[in-house]
């Protein structure tokens, strides 16, 4: 009997080490694996592939004795099978940190490949991959790695983006706790690529799991990488570090302050050398497309919007969790038919995509298909691909509210639409919702919303008006 | 005991070191104190202005002591979307653990979530919550 369970943050925090625990004390052997992604069937427990959803202590030897309903098995589970797992195709099924589960499953070979065809070889099939930003700009990773590599200079680094603060995200997570050494790899194959002796991978403080995780696996595949080092960064609070030129001068010690560009981080970027700045969705499917070729993953996805996107279900949604599937899916298939809507069991009055800067949408937008140009044309962002779901109980006046006020508390202050407008936006908002000349208010707040859009440095001040604005737009009656 | 000059010795060779020690010196002695910014700013050759500004950036470092256990409750919009602000007068409702607000700690689908030094908590509800602020 083979029990397995994952350790990931969110298994943990459901139970699943006091689960562990006592399936120990029974006298069985249990692996810890990563995550299925199946947040609302946590603690899962997985008996020769057999699933047993949302374990207590106190069923261990029901599950044992085999007297105990289970789900079936969890590998042809509906919400497993339908999606195109590439990035999380070892989602739930190794040992984190085990170098032997690894290499039994496909590990390393991306990185060989490289090394087999050579840099230029390299960067040409990320480039046919169509692989983009996965962090919210979307913009062509072999381009970005390409400017690195013609850029003359001794020192060139490759910086993961690992400060993951967008609610409703998760799946940076779910790599460096679930498949760090994937991550690893990718920052290897950047670095082979581009030129690069040291990668940095920039972890928020937030995520403690997944630190204590990517510095085992840094420390068990340094061999293996050589001469290439990775070394992580810890971040300490500060949303706007998410930010890459922000993240930069955090990682040089400074204050998470956002540079203008130009120059672009790709020619002066960490201590003012050539600097691949890649979020951890981008680098982790780096290996994959090594390992199967451009075209293959270029073949999943529409339009400009190639391969796949581990989309992440979040807040009020039944079946939360990770689901990685093809662009082109519509956002009603992902909160109706995949999410299963709210779990309150209320109707589902509106999604957030995106994050705090994301728009709200309304069900009768759910038709919209998840494409980074479909959502620009709609006043709307994919960003890192969280969605929020939100029951009919929401009041979207406060959530617009919440928006500038997180802009407040989280802006840099380096320019003044974002450091100034927040807080005036913050108080118009106030004032709306105590009724106070409604309709001149709203007035001055699209105007503040504009002004922030197109004067502010930076996403952060850039688009917080996309929350606020959309809330205004398809949901007037929460304002009035 | 690490002293603070372990500590800056420690990470003399890192590129960048300031975020690492100031991490060190908190987990160390729970703050950044104004004699150690100081320090900090003459083995690093910064003013201490510099250290200040860094310090002060950041929402995880202290420069005074919090003597009281640290409870992190996530406010960020998935929790609220599972009803995170119906807790918060529960977690406001008694003074001996220090509530402070945490934005996001990936746990979107099965908050709301909270965070107690490195250990993780989801699904609360007012009951789990009242327990668990008890508790720690």
């Amino acid at each position: 009997m083979k029990i397995r369970i994952s350790d990931d943050a969110l298994a943990i925090a459901c139970g699943a080490d006091t689960v562990a625990r006592a399936f120990i004390q029974a006298g069985a052997e249990v692996e810890r694996v990563s995550s299925w992604g199946m947040h609302w069937l946590e603690p899962l427990v997985d008996v020769d592939g057999t699933g047993y959803a949302n374990v207590t202590a106190d069923q261990v030897r029901a599950i044992m004795a085999g007297t105990t309903e289970s789900i079936g098995s969890i590998a042809e589970h509906p919400f497993i099978t339908r999606q195109s797992r590439l990035t999380f195709a070892r989602a739930g099924k190794t040992r984190p940190t085990s170098l032997d589960d690894y290499y039994a499953s496909e590990g390393w070979l991306g990185l060989a490949k490289a090394q087999a065809i050579g840099a230029e070889a390299t960067i040409e099939t990320v480039l046919a991959s169509g692989l983009r930003g996965r962090g919210g700009a979307g913009f062509p990773a072999g381009i970005k790695w390409k400017t690195v590599a013609s850029a003359q200079a001794a020192t060139k680094y490759i910086v993961c983006n690992a400060d993951e603060g967008d609610s409703a995200t998760f799946a940076d997570r779910m790599v460096m706790e679930g498949d760090p050494f994937m991550l690893i790899e990718g920052m290897a194959i950047a670095g082979f690529a581009v030129g690069a002796q040291k990668g940095y991978v920039y972890i928020r403080s937030e995520y403690p799991h997944a630190i204590a995780k990517m510095e085992t696996a840094i420390a068990a595949c340094a061999h293996l990488i050589a001469p290439f080092i990775v070394e992580v960064r810890v971040g300490a609070g500060a949303y706007v570090c998410g930010e890459e030129t922000s993240l930069l001068n955090s990682l040089e010690g400074k204050r998470g302050e956002v540079r203008a560009k130009p120059p672009l981080p790709a020619l002066e970027g960490l201590f003012g050398k050539p600097t691949v700045v890649n979020n951890v969705l981008t680098l982790a499917a780096i290996p994959w497309i090594l390992t199967h070729g451009g075209e293959a993953y270029a073949s999943y996805g529409m339009g400009r919007s190639k391969g796949t996107m581990p989309v992440q279900l979040a807040g009020n949604v039944k079946h939360g969790g990770l689901f990685e599937i093809g662009f082109g899916i519509t956002l009603g298939e992902l909160v109706n038919d995949i999410g299963g809507g709210t779990d309150s069991g209320r109707p589902v009055r509106c999604v957030q995509v995106g994050g705090p800067l994301g728009a709200y949408i309304p069900p009768s937008r759910f038709d919209l298909p998840f494409d980074y140009e479909a959502f620009a044309a709609a006043d709307a962002l994919i960003g890192h691909a969280g969605i929020t779901v939100f029951d009919d109980t929401v009041d979207m006046a406060q959530m617009a509210r919440f928006a500038m006020e997180f802009c407040a508390v989280e802006s840099c202050g380096k320019c003044t639409p974002c450091r100034l407008g927040s807080t005036r936006g913050v108080e118009t908002l106030d004032q709306i919702i105590a009724g106070k000349n409604v309709e001149a208010n709203l007035a001055l707040l699209a105007d503040l919303s504009e002004t922030m859009k197109f004067g502010s440095l930076c996403a952060l001040g850039g688009f917080t008006p996309y929350p606020v604005m959309s809330a205004i737009t398809h949901f007037p009656e929460d304002f009035r | 005991m690490i002293s603070l000059a372990d500590i800056l010795a420690e990470h003399a060779e890192r590129e960048g070191p300031l975020l690492p020690i100031l991490h060190d010196v908190q987990k160390m002695f729970g703050h950044v104190s104004e004699e150690a910014m100081r320090e900090i700013a003459h083995a690093l050759n910064l003013t201490r202005a510099e250290v200040y500004g860094v310090v002060s950036f950041y929402h995880d470092f202290r420069t005074e002591v919090e003597t009281r256990p640290v409870f992190k409750l996530c406010r960020a919009e998935a929790c609220k979307a599972r009803g995170v602000e119906a807790l918060v007068p529960v977690a406001e409702g008694q003074t001996r653990v220090k509530v402070e607000p945490i934005y996001c700690l990936g746990l979107c689908s099965v908050g709301p979530a909270a965070l107690v030094g490195e250990t993780v908590h989801a699904r609360l509800d007012s009951a789990r919550l009242t327990a668990l602020l008890a508790s720690v």
